[in-house]
């Protein structure tokens, strides 16, 4: 090999930025998406819409709510099951998942998203 | 012709991940083995290439340059595009790797003038910029969208990553907040897609191994971007299958994951097991490229042919000439001296 010191060390440190994932995670523990505090039972046993729906679509329906309330004055959301909710953030989802820290933040940490939401909106108290 | 069967290629490996991962139910199969085939294929191709040019001797130095080499003291020598040290070649090969300096100086042919104007049509070249920035929009696009990517692949996720996504989402457009970069790479890709239909001269030598790339990574794209705003899926199972994949852990449980998912990830596969195989390999090419990555010193310092036999004797042309003059002007070649000047000389 000709250069092969040179070579070979940039080929070291491509595989070290390639491979990053594989030597972050070597030896750590198998994954899990992290447990979340669920309404208690007497509260609520189902979401608005399907858990599994809710899990991929929450921003979306958050966002047609924040546009029909604010942009078109609509406050109430009819579900697919035909029953009634306010479309309010605070209101409605903080609610039922009165902790922000255990629920929303769970996932969201995880999936390293960070709504700017709460730059306004108001996260229900955590109890300590 | 060339971009519609590279078109059809990519269509095809969208149907067998359809087929595969959504009807035949091989959830398994496309989302753990087939990505970890590819990334080993990745790994051992690049690795074998790379090992591969760095044993072909690169005896001389043979920069391509349009810079002024160094010289004497009063003519300015253009120390960044024809280095004569090793400091100067580093400059260079950052500036070409990372700015793309060479693309910087693509240039167009344009017809100017008219046989109706009584004046001859001529040709010039003038400055074509748009290459060189919609390589910079797609390079850097895709940088940016492959490391986002991490977020799903490392737990805990680190703060580095959380403030390249909150830049990302910068603009605050929607929610999921729409990544500028992911709109900026299909934009790219687009666009030199567009340069090769367009420029008849780009069009006439491109080949499939040229369209076929640019597809598949407009496919990846675009069923990327499909995930995240309509067909969207869970990312929390998501999250667990990449991390599987990265942990080598071979037993996770996969369910509840939209198609899309696994054509988005079996494009990745085929893209990066072509890889090494492929012209995208100027990933690593680029470091490698003896026209790039040697200061132009050959007049400054001697290079020996590493293949020059010490037993073999320099034999000049003139000594040539001496032994074979006769027979070359019997065979009627021009000699430097004929026979009477080369007597003179030996008689002296
Ligand atoms: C009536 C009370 C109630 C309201 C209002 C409500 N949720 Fe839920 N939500 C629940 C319950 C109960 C569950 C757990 C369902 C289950 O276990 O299948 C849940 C589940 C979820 C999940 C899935 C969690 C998981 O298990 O992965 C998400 C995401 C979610 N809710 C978000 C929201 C958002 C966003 C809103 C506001 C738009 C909202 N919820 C409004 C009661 C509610
Ligand atoms: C710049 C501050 C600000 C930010 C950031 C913000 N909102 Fe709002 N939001 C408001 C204001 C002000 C209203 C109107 C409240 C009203 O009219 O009662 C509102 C109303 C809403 C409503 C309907 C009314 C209600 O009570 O909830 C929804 C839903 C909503 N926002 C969702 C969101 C979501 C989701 C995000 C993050 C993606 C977000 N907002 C970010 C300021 C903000
Ligand atoms: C089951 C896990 C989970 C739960 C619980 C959850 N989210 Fe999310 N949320 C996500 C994921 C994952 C994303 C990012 C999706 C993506 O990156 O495409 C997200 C994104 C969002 C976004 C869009 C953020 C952006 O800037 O793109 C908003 C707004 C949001 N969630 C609100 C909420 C609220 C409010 C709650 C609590 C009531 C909540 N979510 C609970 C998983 C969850």
């Amino acid at each position: 090999m000709y250069d092969g010191g040179k070579i070979i060390a940039g080929l070291i440190v491509f595989l070290g930025i390639v491979g990053f994932p594989f030597w972050y995670n070597a030896g750590s523990a198998g994954y899990k998406t992290p447990e979340l505090k669920l309404p208690p039972k007497s509260k609520a046993t189902e979401c608005i819409e399907a858990t599994e729906w809710m899990r991929a679509e929450h921003m979306q329906l958050l966002n047609t709510w924040r546009d029909s309330v604010v942009r078109e004055g609509n406050l109430e959301y009819t579900t697919a099951s035909g029953s009634h909710v306010e479309m309010s953030l605070q209101k409605s989802c903080m609610d039922c998942h009165d902790s922000k820290k255990d629920f929303c933040d769970k996932c969201h940490t995880a999936a390293a998203v960070e709504p700017y939401c709460w730059d306004c909106h108001i996260a229900p108290k955590e109890e300590k | 012709m060339n971009a519609l069967y590279s078109l059809f290629a990519v269509f095809a490996l969208v149907v067998i991940a359809l087929v595969g991962a959504g009807a035949a139910g091989m959830e398994q199969l496309f989302g753990l083995y087939i990505p970890w085939l590819a990334i080993a294929v990745f790994l051992v191709g690049f690795v074998a290439k790379v090992i591969g040019w760095a044993k072909s001797p690169v005896p001389f130095r043979i920069p391509t340059t349009a810079g002024q080499m160094k010289s004497h003291d009063w003519i300015r020598h253009d120390k960044y595009d024809n280095p004569a040290t090793a400091g100067q070649t580093f400059v260079r090969m950052a500036l070409e790797v990372l700015l793309f300096r060479s693309l910087f100086r693509n240039l167009t042919a344009q017809r100017f003038g008219s046989a109706q104007d009584g004046v001859d049509v001529k040709i010039r070249y003038a400055s074509a910029k748009w290459l060189w920035l919609f390589a910079l929009i797609f390079h850097y696009s895709f940088l940016v969208v492959f490391i986002r990517h991490w977020r799903l692949f490392l737990d805990p996720v680190p703060s580095a990553l959380l403030a390249l996504e909150y830049a990302d989402t910068f603009l605050q457009i929607g929610a999921p907040a729409l990544y500028m970069s992911g709109a900026a790479l299909a934009l790219g890709v687009s666009l030199l897609l567009l340069r090769r239909f367009v420029v008849p001269q780009v069009r006439y030598i491109s080949q499939p191994a040229d369209y076929f790339p640019l597809f598949l990574i407009l496919g990846v794209a675009l069923s990327g971007i499909l995930m995240r705003y309509w067909a969207k899926t869970d990312i929390m199972a998501v999250k667990e299958v990449t991390m599987a994949l990265f942990s080598l852990n071979p037993a996770v449980h996969i369910e509840g994951i939209g198609v899309v998912f696994f054509v988005h990830v079996f494009l990745v596969s085929c893209l990066i097991a072509y890889l090494p195989f492929s012209k995208l390999m100027h990933m690593g090419g680029v470091f490698l490229s003896p026209t790039r990555n040697l200061p132009n010193d050959s007049r400054a310092r001697y290079h020996r042919n590493p293949w020059n036999d010490p037993n073999v004797k320099a034999h000049s042309y003139a000594a040539y000439e001496d032994e074979f003059r006769e027979k070359m002007i019997e065979a009627g070649l021009p000699v430097e001296k004929t026979l009477e000047e080369a007597a003179k000389t030996e008689a002296q």
